[in-house]
């Protein structure tokens, strides 16, 4: 292989590394985004380097609709869509393993009529399992973020049996290819077996666990790149792969920690089904309400108000009108921060996003551990579209399904506000003791209109 | 494939792997959907095994047609998650 090639290649992959190395730092993250997308440009002008002008033509019309297609998508998508994108994404890039897999075995047995050797099969294979999965199981989490298929957990008998027997065709149609390399028929159930699967593994997790499921994805679609590396040899792929496996695994492993669940317990699956049922025999909780007058008053005499977000916050739209809130205490020389629960939102890190959308400086987002001291020093707690991560039950009550998982301890303060279109429950289907609190007030309506009306109060005082 | 040149490539991934959880573990939270999105970004490497079976020279078969397809999707996943990793982080200000 010609020498400049792979030295570009190997210029690319520290570009990666240093790139990834950048988002360490919130100043230089831009910069290392962009660091990273010029490792990709020359990894892929290294690679035209290799290729015959003739096919240069149909090459570059697939970048360019490939282009407009991804460009189109990364202007249009709302912040609050970030995940579906991600899923989507995701999905493709899961396929483009698939589809360069199937590629590379057809070359080989159909085409050259040399063996193919034990390593690149077993490497296709492995791509085309990895692959498969990552595209279906996104496109699952996809349909299930956007709401075009149910995101409570969809269980049947005989599930978990299921999917081990087609995990054990897969192996047995492995064999088969192994033994005929030539015959096509056991390539199409291989990849069948995969597409099949990765649909069977992600419909039993509902939406609550989303951001697990996410970030699983995430690291099989960098696995699903690295065994692309181990079928053309190529450790631009290898490095790049192993990176991002790396680092859906390590989210994987924050989000589980942040609700107390094992990722055996997430994947089976069905969390948030049973629970609903037997949660709803117990007491039911009487509230306080407050009006949106009332509710100023608190902002106005509080020295110290968190604002805990959830997703709740982001379908409402209610982000701007809560910079405008927080524009107005702190002309009042009120303390104003975030809380930010590592699950709050539908992938890690969403809500910070959907802040910074409303211009909200970022140095006003605390993470839970830092700010979990001070919420017994705070006057006010605002929680909006926020539900789960602030429910005391986690840490009083070992009945419920939530308990061990970590909350904000919201409950300590002054006063709560929770802001709530409803008094529906919270994504795991579980009933808020919070709300029954003596210190906790609700105002009930659409958070967005809520707070506007509470903002206009506040002026007027 | 050499079972050398197979040695080479698990070394890579080995080193690369914990190199990856090294980087990893100290990005904060606040950035850790821009993470994400720029890592999906960078998964979209296969772009360059897309590139190599649109090569497949002279014959119009399913490998070519194959890595046409895989080229598009790639395309999209590598030129829309660097824009949209890049949209999110224009906006994080201090």
């Amino acid at each position: 292989m010609n020498i400049t090639i792979q030295l570009l290649y190997l210029f690319s992959s520290v570009l990666f590394i240093i790139g990834i190395k950048m988002m360490n730092k919130t100043k230089d993250a831009r910069a290392g985004n962009l660091l990273s997308s010029v490792g990709m440009l020359i990894a892929i002008v290294a690679t035209l380097m290799q290729i015959e002008v003739i096919s240069m033509v149909e090459i570059f019309i697939c970048i360019l609709i490939g282009s407009l297609i991804g460009l189109y998508y990364a202007y249009k998508v709302e912040m609050t869509q970030i995940p579906e994108m991600v899923a989507l994404f995701n999905g493709f890039g899961g396929l483009a393993s698939v589809a360069v897999a199937i590629s590379d075995y057809w070359f080989k047995s159909q085409i050259s009529v040399a063996n193919i050797d034990i390593i690149i099969l077993v490497s296709i294979i492995l791509s085309v399992f990895i692959g498969g999965i990552t595209f279906t199981g996104s496109m699952v989490a996809f349909l299930k973020l956007n709401g075009r298929i149910t995101g409570s957990p969809i269980t049947f008998k005989g599930q978990h049996p299921l999917n081990l027997i087609m995990l054990i065709s897969f192996i047995l149609a492995s064999v088969a290819i192994w033994m005929n390399p030539s015959d096509i028929n056991f390539m199409i159930i291989l990849v069948l077996i995969s597409l099949v699967l990765g649909i069977l593994t992600v419909i039993p997790i509902g939406g609550a666990d989303m951001p697990v499921v996410i970030s699983l994805l995430n690291s099989y679609s960098g696995m699903a790149a690295c065994t692309t590396g181990f079928i053309l040899n190529n450790n631009v792929l290898i490095v790049a792969g192993a990176l991002v496996g790396a680092s859906g695994i390590i989210l994987t492993q924050i989000m589980c920690k942040a609700m107390n669940r094992s990722l055996v317990n997430v994947l089976l699956g069905g969390f948030g089904q049973t629970v609903a049922g037997e949660q709803a025999e117990g007491p039911s909780i009487v509230v306080k309400e407050v009006g949106v007058e009332e509710a100023a008053m608190l902002f106005d005499g509080a020295s110290s108000v968190i604002v805990v977000p959830g997703y709740g916050m982001a379908v409402a739209q209610a982000q701007h009108v809560i910079r405008e809130l927080m524009e107005q205490c702190e002309k009042r020389n009120i303390s104003f921060k975030f809380a930010i629960h590592p699950v709050a939102g539908r992938m890690p890190g969403h809500m910070n996003v959907l802040l910074a959308e409303a211009n909200i400086s970022y140095d006003k987002l605390i993470e839970m551990d830092e700010i979990n001291n001070e919420f017994s020093n705070t006057d006010l707690v605002f929680v909006v579209g926020a539900n789960d991560v602030v429910n005391p039950a986690a840490q009083t009550n070992p009945q419920s399904p939530i308990f061990g998982m970590p909350i904000l301890n919201a409950f300590k303060a002054r006063t709560i506000i929770v802001s709530k279109r409803s008094m529906g429950k919270g994504y795991a289907g579980v009933e808020n003791e919070l709300f029954g609190y003596p210190n906790c007030l609700m105002l009930f309506g659409d958070a967005k209109q809520t707070i506007a009306k509470v903002v206009s109060e506040i002026k007027e005082l | 494939m050499s079972i050398d040149s197979l040695i080479i490539l698990i070394y890579v991934l080995v080193l690369a792997s914990y190199l990856g959880f090294e980087l990893i573990a100290k990005v904060p939270p606040t950035l850790h959907t821009p993470l994400m999105s720029g890592s999906n970004a960078i998964s979209g490497i296969t772009i360059v095994g897309a590139l190599l079976a649109c090569n497949e020279l002279g014959y119009t078969t399913l490998s070519k047609w194959m890595g046409m397809i895989a080229l598009v999707l790639a395309t999209i996943n590598v030129v829309g998650g660097y824009a949209v990793t890049d949209r999110m982080l224009k906006m994080f200000k201090k």
